[in-house]
Formats: structure tokens, C-alpha cells, sequence
């Protein structure tokens, strides 16, 4: 697995059409920190968008408190009314589901949004829930030890870090 | 080698908040950092986070206060902990109980978390030691020694107004002999990096070992409030009057009561900051209390943010 090579700005372009094709009217594009809102953030001006995009973090509600504590990511920010809007969640890379999870949950103690959609760069595999993306650029499949995620460098290119585990 | 600090565990997390004496720097921004995120839960249609759900946090107040508890006990539920409030100095210990049979009992009815408030300094401590390796244990002020919950709302509201701590003028005013807030603040003004930090009032009342903690003290109120940033008016407790420390309260007032008069010899855009309840006329006047200057009511919001933080921390943190 090591050899794997993931071009993220080809993905990007791919992601752009896919999420040009799902867009339901009035929708709001929220971004999972930290990755997912980098993604958010070129998609609403490749989209030309209006207004800002939300940003959304897990750690509030994440499952995993007990074991591992309180994860650092910046607040959830979402700067425009949810109640009634469509909103297209995207997020860099689609595992066990735990994340998208969290995030659904976090994003109802804003109000009750008229549907929620899940747009992916990278579906892994390996789900845990009932969660399935609308769009994935890719998919792969990658040993469970392994950890995928996003990184951009100063001029806002994508590419992917991969650690492998033991 | 170190002594063991009994508030951290062996990876350095935070497991219970007892003083902010020897707290890592890196551990009281996160906790500031983790304060911010929960101030903007108030803008939530839902105003809950479920961190603390199925947790029980029991607060002990042998000594009353009934803001300070009301604080905490509003930031365990927006935790979603179950909150037991105790009026422990009304039963038990008035029937003769020991602390640390109080504290075993509590535990039998499977606390998570206690937060203490006690007239002996170190009974925090004490619990902690204690009590199960699952509980935590928030020290909400013991004795003289420490009120680490109201120094880290006091930095964050510095940090909020003031972004950096390390350019500042802090002055910390009044009752400091006496005051766990004062100790608490220079512990963590000096952490954080705070380059000059003045304790202001009477030599009755200002002890002459802090500037071994290298504290400036000024027994001249408007030498040691000029060009400050940030004025900590601590709150002078009514039995110090009686107790022949101080002649009277209008005395006080005249010399160490913070005035627009006196306010003016602080820089312009000077904060000042108070821990509640205030003595308006007898540290702080009104117009100052009420003025533009005054982030007084601020700090009890930002107060139910850090103590949200605190709480969460140490419970996603295991012994």
C-alpha cells in the first residue's frame, strides 16, 4: 500500500463536478474541520457561491471522549441560518462514519435543516454506521493502522499525508 | 527530578484543577483555547453540549457561595452532567462527619466529579488524594490559598480584551493578604508570561513575600495603577474592618477605591476587572463599576465558558 499514489488536485477537479451535480437550490456547504473545510472553502469559490461557507467540528460530540479526551479543532462556525437550508456536508476523507456522525449531531443544535448531504475527496472504506457519501472522488481501501488526511501548502495546493501504521 | 504535580498524569494532562501553580503553560492555553469554543455554544438553538452525559458532578460547598456554585453547577449542565448540589456545611460536617468520610460516602453514590469549596486550604488536595482514580477534582477555592476557576476566567477575559499577555501592566489591587483570587492571578499572570504585575494596597494587607514571586508592590495606589493595562480590584470582606487591619472603610476608599479620578492614570483603554460581589463605595465607585472601562459582568460569562472547559478537560482525562 505504500506505492499508493493519490492525486488530491485531480480528485479536487472531480469533487468540483460531482458537488456542481448534487447542489440543491439555496444550499449552504459546511466543511468538517479541518481538511473538509479547506475543500468547502475553494468549492464555494470555484462554485461561485454566495456568502461564506459554515465550518463544523466534531469534538463535541464525538464517541470517543471517555478514551481520548477532548480533541482539539476549531469551533464550529457557522455563520448563516441552518434552520430549513440544504446543507452539503464535505469532508476530505470517509472512514468509519464516527466523524460524520458527530457532526450531524453537532449540526442540529443549530436548528433542523431541510436535508443533509455528504460529499467526499476520498471514501476509505471501513465503515463503522449506516453512512454513505452522495459523492466520493475516489475509493480506496487501506489497512486499518493507516491514516489518510489532507494537508494544503501555502499557495492553497491539495495533497494527501499518509502515515502508515504498525 | 520533579515532584509529581497531583493535578496531572503521567502524560502531563490535566486530571483534576486544584491550584494554577505549576500548571505547563501549553495546559492553561488549551484550557482558554477550549473556553472559546464553549462561548459560543450560548449561540446554539440548543445550548447543551453532551460531554458530561451520564456523569454526576457533585458540588461541595463547605463554605457558602452561592454565585461562585451557581456557576459552576450552571456549566456542569450545559455539559449535560447530573448536578448534586450539597449544603455540606449545614449537615455533615456540622453532625461531626470527616472530610474524607463525607467523601467516601459521596463516592458510594458514584460521583464523577466533586467541586470543593472549602475554608481550609489544601481540602482539595486532600480529596483528591483520596477519592477514587476516576474522579476529578475542581478546587472552587480553599482557604488563602487558591481560586484556580476565577484566575483562568480572569485571563481569559485579559486575553479577550487584550490578545497578548506578554507586553502587559497587570495591577492587582486591595485585599491581597487575604485573597486566594490575587494568589491565583499572580500564578497564572506570571505563567502566561505577564512581564510586570503590581499588587496594590496597605501594608496591612499586602504580604511582603511577593516580590520573591517577583510581584512589584506599591503601598500608593496611583503609582501603582499608572500606565497599567489591566486593574484587578479584589473585594474587601467586611470582618478585615473589624479586625484592626484597616481603620475604616471610607479610609480605604479614600486611598485604595478606584475612582474615574484615579482610573485616569491608567492607560486609556485600561480594563478593569473585579471578582464579584463588588462593595460599590468601598473599593470600587460606582461610575467605575458601570463604566466603559468595567468588563465586570463579562468575566462572570466568560466565567461559565472556562469552567465548562476545565470540566470537560479533566474528565476526558484518565489517572
Amino acid at each position: 500500500m505504500s506505492t499508493l499514489h493519490l492525486d488530491a488536485e485531480a480528485l479536487y477537479t472531480d469533487l468540483l463536478s460531482g458537488v456542481r451535480g448534487l447542489l440543491p437550490p439555496n444550499a449552504a456547504l459546511v466543511g468538517i474541520w479541518s481538511g473538509g473545510a479547506w475543500l468547502a472553502e475553494r468549492l464555494q469559490r470555484d462554485l461561485k457561491l454566495p456568502g461564506e461557507i459554515g465550518v463544523i467540528s466534531s469534538a463535541l460530540h464525538r464517541d470517543d471522549f471517555s478514551s481520548k479526551g477532548l480533541s482539539s479543532a476549531d469551533p464550529t462556525k457557522l455563520p448563516f441560518e441552518i434552520e430549513g437550508r440544504p446543507i452539503v456536508l464535505i469532508d476530505d476523507v470517509l472512514y468509519t462514519g464516527r466523524t460524520t456522525r458527530a457532526v450531524i449531531n453537532e449540526l442540529f443544535d443549530f436548528g433542523r435543516p431541510a436535508s443533509v448531504t455528504l460529499a467526499v475527496l476520498v471514501d476509505r472504506g471501513g465503515r463503522e454506521l449506516p453512512i454513505h457519501p452522495a459523492y466520493s472522488a475516489a475509493r480506496i481501501a487501506l489497512p486499518p493502522g493507516h491514516k489518510l488526511r489532507l494537508a494544503r501548502d501555502e499557495a492553497g495546493r491539495f495533497s494527501f499525508d499518509i502515515q502508515e501504521g504498525a | 527530578m520533579l515532584q509529581k504535580n497531583p493535578q496531572l498524569n503521567k502524560h502531563g494532562e490535566l486530571i483534576h484543577l486544584l491550584s494554577i501553580e505549576g500548571l505547563p503553560r501549553a495546559v492553561v492555553h488549551g484550557i482558554l483555547d477550549t473556553a472559546g469554543t464553549f462561548l459560543s455554544v450560548n449561540d446554539r438553538e440548543v445550548k447543551k453540549v453532551p460531554l458530561l452525559r451520564g456523569k454526576s458532578v457533585f458540588n461541595l460547598f463547605f463554605e457558602n457561595s452561592t454565585r461562585t456554585r451557581t456557576t459552576f453547577e450552571i456549566a456542569a449542565k450545559r455539559l449535560s452532567a447530573d448536578v448534586i448540589n450539597l449544603d455540606i456545611a449545614k449537615s455533615s460536617a456540622a453532625k461531626g462527619e470527616s472530610l474524607l468520610d463525607t467523601i467516601a460516602n459521596l463516592s458510594a453514590m458514584h460521583a464523577d466529579m466533586f467541586v470543593v469549596r472549602h475554608s481550609e486550604s489544601g481540602a482539595p488536595y486532600l480529596i483528591a488524594q483520596h477519592c477514587a482514580p476516576h474522579v476529578h477534582v475542581v478546587n472552587a477555592g480553599d482557604g488563602r490559598h487558591a481560586h484556580p476557576t476565577q484566575g483562568l476566567l480572569d485571563m481569559y477575559t485579559i486575553r479577550h480584551y487584550k490578545h497578548d499577555f506578554t507586553n502587559l501592566t497587570v495591577a492587582i489591587v486591595g485585599d491581597i493578604v487575604h485573597s486566594r483570587v490575587a494568589r491565583s492571578d499572580i500564578n497564572a499572570l506570571t505563567t502566561l508570561g505577564v512581564p510586570e504585575i503590581r499588587a496594590v494596597g496597605p501594608k496591612t494587607l499586602v504580604p511582603g513575600d511577593l516580590k520573591e514571586m517577583g510581584v512589584r508592590v506599591c503601598h500608593d495606589m496611583i503609582e501603582g495603577i499608572k500606565g497599567a493595562d489591566v486593574i484587578i480590584m479584589l473585594r474587601l470582606q467586611n470582618e478585615r474592618m473589624s479586625g484592626a487591619m484597616l481603620p475604616s472603610a471610607g479610609e480605604f476608599f479614600k486611598n485604595y477605591g478606584l475612582t474615574q479620578e484615579k482610573l485616569a492614570h491608567a492607560k486609556p483603554d485600561a480594563i478593569v476587572m473585579h471578582p464579584g460581589p463588588i462593595n460599590r463605595g468601598v473599593e470600587i465607585d460606582s461610575s467605575v463599576a458601570d463604566g466603559k472601562q468595567s468588563v465586570i459582568l463579562p468575566q462572570v460569562t466568560f466565567g461559565i465558558a472556562v469552567r465548562m472547559a476545565v470540566m470537560s478537560t479533566i474528565a476526558g482525562n484518565t489517572a
